[in-house]
């Protein structure tokens, strides 16, 4: 599965993206955020606000019961201030 | 139809707005956002996410068509490093009527900026840089227009 980070979750991070194949048992968003934000202390840095994170599923947003079962790109990114 | 471009170039406020004129709607209204040169501000460089974005605004214009009678409209959004000054967004929209057009133009921009994802970094004069923050009354905006 396809990891992408951008702004200060990237940075934070410290990559753009990565291949990651998230456990048995990660069926949702949410599980998935648990998970990624143990794997070290950097994705544990950028994840540990959760108010201040979104996620997209194959390009759309999610929520925390989103399943990602069967999904080819996770982007995890701060709250959006385009316009 | 409202058309949708991302691009790293500028763009012809003038000749978006000439063309949607010659659709013969009645009405075009518009809404342009520009890099404010307030506060030390030097520049700002807006990332985007590539392989969703114009598929989150093509989403947003659907909506707007869903919602009013439209002769045609235009979304641009600009990414990368821009200056105070620059041109960030353009949102016009051509219709019969102004109502529609300018309910539009408002509804497109309130819903871009919660909706798109673009993310906006500032550097300042004396060297500081940091990620804007999202703004609760630009989700109040955006959640006043799905009560409706």
């Amino acid at each position: 599965m396809k990891f992408v980070y951008f702004a200060w979750v990237r940075e934070t991070i410290g990559v753009d993206e990565e291949a990651l194949t998230p456990p048995a048992g990660v069926n949702t968003v949410a599980d998935m955020l648990d998970w990624l934000g143990g794997l070290d202390s950097g994705h544990g840095e950028a994840l540990k606000d959760r108010a201040r994170i979104r996620v997209a599923v194959d390009q759309a947003i999610a929520g925390p019961e989103t399943p990602i079962g069967g999904a080819t790109e996770i982007a995890i990114f701060p709250p959006v201030t385009g316009g | 139809m409202i058309r949708v471009r991302v691009q790293r170039e500028d763009f012809d406020s003038g000749a978006e707005l000439a063309a949607l004129e010659a659709l013969g709607g009645g009405a075009v209204a518009s809404f342009t956002g520009l890099v404010r040169g307030d506060g030390g501000l030097k520049a700002m460089t807006l990332e985007h996410y590539p392989a969703m974005t114009e598929k989150a605004l093509a989403g947003i214009a659907a909506e707007a068509e869903r919602r009013w009678p439209l002769a045609g409209g235009t979304v641009i959004h600009r990414f990368g490093r821009l200056e105070p000054g620059a041109r960030i967004v353009l949102v016009a929209i051509a219709s019969a009527h102004r109502a529609a057009a300018l309910e539009a133009c408002a509804f497109l921009i309130d819903w871009l900026k919660v909706k798109a994802p673009f993310w906006k970094r500032e550097e300042f004069t004396d060297g500081a840089a940091r990620w804007v923050e999202a703004r609760r009354e630009d989700d109040a905006a955006a959640a006043a227009w799905e009560r409706r």
